[in-house]
């Protein structure tokens, strides 16, 4: 089952520099392995994530086969006003997960 | 699995009837110096890559290539009209020389981004940034893996 964790603090100054790490959980298989047969395993990973504050992009990552499995991303922005995170996480196979967090801004 | 090697017996068996060899595995090309070459080529176009400004802190020594941790951070404000556009990672030996790509604005506050990797052998690891003035600069880093990230057989 997909699921996401987000860490992003609850509160923040205006003007302050935060922090925001996210998990999701995916086998993000390469897709350069084999079965015991020789089979190749299909490709399945995460190839974009995205997130957005209060409607406007912020940070967005393009990943290959070379992120490992369950892909920790963290970043930083500004916090700048209270309101909500969007994260996006696009996929092989029609994956596709979102989560949010507010923060509240001072 | 059971299955999967009963299939596999089965196609084989077919291809031999066409008078075919089954090809059964194909080896993934590893990535070469070249393909990092033309990967980072892919991203800088002809500009010019300064190094400096940017720092990639990863172990140098890993004992496990699956997951690797690592992190980016690059020198430079991030202001309105001086900022770090992107952070572009690549390796030389994975069978393919993209990680990741990242992309920031002037509202990131801090130039820096973590995430954990995969590396396949012993090898170098470079990233790129790209800053809103369209200047590139990098850092490369020569990490020593004990154990390879998994391209061969799944259990």
């Amino acid at each position: 089952m997909p699921s996401a964790l987000i860490n992003v603090p609850a509160k923040a100054r205006r003007g302050d520099i935060i922090e925001i790490k996210t998990l999701m959980s995916h086998i993000m298989e390469t897709g350069y392995r084999h079965t015991a047969s020789g089979a190749v395993v299909p490709r399945d990973i995460i190839t974009s994530f995205a997130c957005r504050y209060n409607g406007r992009e912020i940070f967005r990552a393009d990943l290959y086969p070379a992120i490992a499995a369950n892909p920790f991303i963290t970043f930083f922005t500004t916090a700048t006003e209270s309101g909500k995170f969007e994260f996006e996480w696009i996929g092989d196979k029609g994956f596709s997960e979102t989560a949010s967090a507010q923060i509240t801004v001072e | 699995m059971q299955q999967s090697r009963r299939q596999l017996l089965r196609l084989a068996g077919s291809a031999a009837v066409l008078g075919a060899a089954p090809r059964l595995i194909v080896s993934p090309a590893e990535a070469t110096p070249a393909m990092l070459a033309t990967a980072i080529r892919n991203v800088v176009g002809e500009a010019a890559i300064h190094t400096g400004k940017v720092k990639l802190d990863i172990p140098p020594l890993v004992e496990n290539g699956n997951t690797v941790p690592m992190t980016v951070s690059v020198a430079n404000p991030m202001t309105a009209d001086d900022y770090v556009k992107s952070i572009h990672v690549f390796n030389e030996k994975n069978p393919q020389p993209n990680i990741g790509n990242f992309y920031l604005g002037p509202h990131a506050g801090r130039a820096q981004i973590s995430t954990r990797i995969r590396l396949a052998d012993s090898q170098k690891v470079v990233a790129i940034a790209r800053l809103s003035d369209d200047t590139f600069w990098s850092a490369t880093v020569d990490v020593v893996v004990t154990l390879a990230a998994c391209t061969e057989e799944v259990l």
